[in-house]
């Protein structure tokens, strides 16, 4: 394969007085014989939010799972609070995996659970709590994501809107460090999808958010930085612009974050 | 990087056989660990118990009455009618109790387990599991393998009495035999050790049917489609196992 040129090179941008919480170096991944990431390079500070955008297909779920340590990289790093998630055995990846919340696509909610014991399930698995405590930050945790008194129902009784928005509570529910959102709010009405926004908003002040959606409003609306992936024949599963979310939508470096931006292309 | 090719079937076989290894060592080292899911354990042992019940006592049955058939008219020759019983219960107790029982607990759970843990991997909720700090083999196959491991040797009990009286229904009333020196040659050469035997095997299949069953769910990839092909090969693989390994395990245990 030869090595496409990589003009406009971002490199991780550098910052101040902050600390790093997540550093991303030369991530690479195979699935048979398609590259999903070649060479991905990021570094996400504490309490910062940064949004993974760009086309279907270009990796950005492949990239969250690497930084939750869901998939194992072909070759490359990734280090939270200074620890190699790939050298983790198994076990130590698990007890790692205490300081992350994540919310998945489709929800990925345990269907033969009912949605408080979902909510719950964290809670159950990771903390201390009674089980009176757990049912009242259940029952926080739904009525952010207004939900309130849905508890009792099971997930096959919820729509896909409402599935999604559970997922997100359950991901809340715990307070983790560093929280991923994968698409949290495609699917979802615009009330809703507000009312996410603002949660995330909320969130990013006290922990470390990366969300990955193809929805550039919301990019600009709920984060600090922005990180731009493009699916092409030349350049897959790289990023191709990677900054702060103000600077690359008003002044984007790249053409094809132009276009992306415009809609011109996606 | 050296890359050899295997022929495909071989290529899957190590591939299925790594897996299989992976699995059984990931179950090990984590079924000492806490928490405990003594509920959950229960839980599965009633879903892959008390279902299979009917089918098992039924085939049971039958079996004992067809063995009874074919050993009386292959018997009569040497005029050695007298020894029906004998065969049939030792036939039943070492052999095909056990080995009937996991066939149809291989159909009923271990395609469930192919399914159910397929769907959770295409749906996303083992990584939601792993996410949410708990390792899918702890929570989910450790309890389902334990207990079918506890189950299948009471259903093959069960079995064992049934097939006994399946033969005794067939020949006492049916072919005349004297029910008294019937019951007396289905005993009078069995031990424990047949009994055991059998109940050994049992364990040993349980554990071939629920671990073959997680690991096709647990490596499903592909959609709905996936999940089905999860589900035959669960029963498949299982089945081809189980008969395999009893070749083994009779030449080991007697």
């Amino acid at each position: 394969m030869t090595e496409p040129k990589r003009s406009n090179e971002s490199p991780p941008a550098p910052t101040s007085g902050e600390t790093l919480k997540i550093r991303i170096r030369g991530l690479m991944k195979s699935f048979g014989p398609k590259r999903v990431l070649d060479g991905v390079d990021l570094d996400i500070q504490k309490a910062e939010s940064l949004v993974i955008i760009g086309g279907s297909g270009t990796g950005k779920s492949v990239l969250l799972k690497h930084i939750i340590g869901l998939l194992k990289p072909d070759a490359g790093t990734v280090e939270i609070d200074g620890v190699a998630m790939e050298s983790l055995s198994n076990r130590e990846l698990t007890e790692f995996r205490r300081r992350f919340g994540m919310s998945f696509q489709e929800g990925a909610l345990f269907d033969s659970m009912t949605v408080g014991e979902n909510v719950g399930f964290p809670l159950t698995r990771q903390t201390q709590m009674t089980a009176a405590e757990r049912r009242d930050r259940v029952e926080e945790c739904l009525e952010l994501v207004r939900l309130s008194g849905v508890a009792d129902k099971v997930p096959s009784q919820l729509s896909g809107g409402m599935r999604r928005r559970v997922g997100f509570a359950r991901a809340i529910a715990v307070e983790p460090e560093i929280l991923l959102f994968d698409e949290p709010t495609s699917a979802l009405d615009p009330i809703a999808t507000g009312k996410i926004e603002d949660l995330i908003d909320e969130l990013r002040k006290k922990v470390t958010i990366i969300i990955v959606t193809h929805n550039m409003q919301q990019a600009a609306r709920v984060s600090d930085r922005t990180a731009f992936m493009l699916a092409g024949d030349d350049r897959i599963g790289r990023l191709v612009e990677y900054g702060e979310t103000r600077l690359l939508f008003t002044n984007p470096r790249d053409r094809r974050t132009e276009d992306y931006i415009t809609g011109r292309f996606g | 990087m050296a890359n050899v090719a295997l022929p495909r079937p071989v290529e899957n076989f190590l591939l299925e056989l790594g897996r299989f290894t992976q699995l059984v060592g990931r179950l090990f080292a984590w079924t000492p660990r806490p928490p405990y899911d003594v509920r959950e354990l229960f839980r599965q042992m009633v879903r892959v118990g008390l279902g299979s019940i009917p089918v098992v006592l039924l085939t049971a049955l039958f079996t004992g009455g067809v063995m009874a058939l074919q050993t009386f008219t292959v018997l009569r020759r040497f005029n050695a009618e007298s020894y029906v019983g004998t065969l049939v219960a030792l036939s039943m107790v070492r052999e095909l109790a056990a080995v009937l029982s996991s066939l149809i607990v291989a159909g009923r759970s271990g395609s469930a387990m192919g399914a159910e843990l397929g769907t959770m991997r295409v749906t996303e909720q083992i990584d939601a599991l792993e996410v949410m700090a708990t390792d899918p083999v702890h929570y989910l196959v450790v309890p389902r393998v334990w207990a079918t491991v506890l189950t299948l040797p009471l259903l093959v009990v069960l079995a064992d009495a049934l097939g006994v009286a399946g033969g005794y229904l067939v020949s006492v009333p049916l072919m005349g035999a004297n029910p008294i020196s019937y019951l007396h040659a289905s005993f009078q050469f069995m031990d424990l050790k047949d009994l055991f035997s059998g109940l050994i095997k049992a364990a040993v299949f349980g554990f071939l049917i629920a671990v073959i069953g997680c690991q096709q769910g647990f490596y499903t990839t592909g959609g709905a489609e996936g999940v089905g092909r999860s589900t035959t090969k669960a029963v498949v693989l299982a089945s081809i196992a189980i008969l395999i390994s009893d070749f083994f395990l009779t030449r080991l245990l007697f």
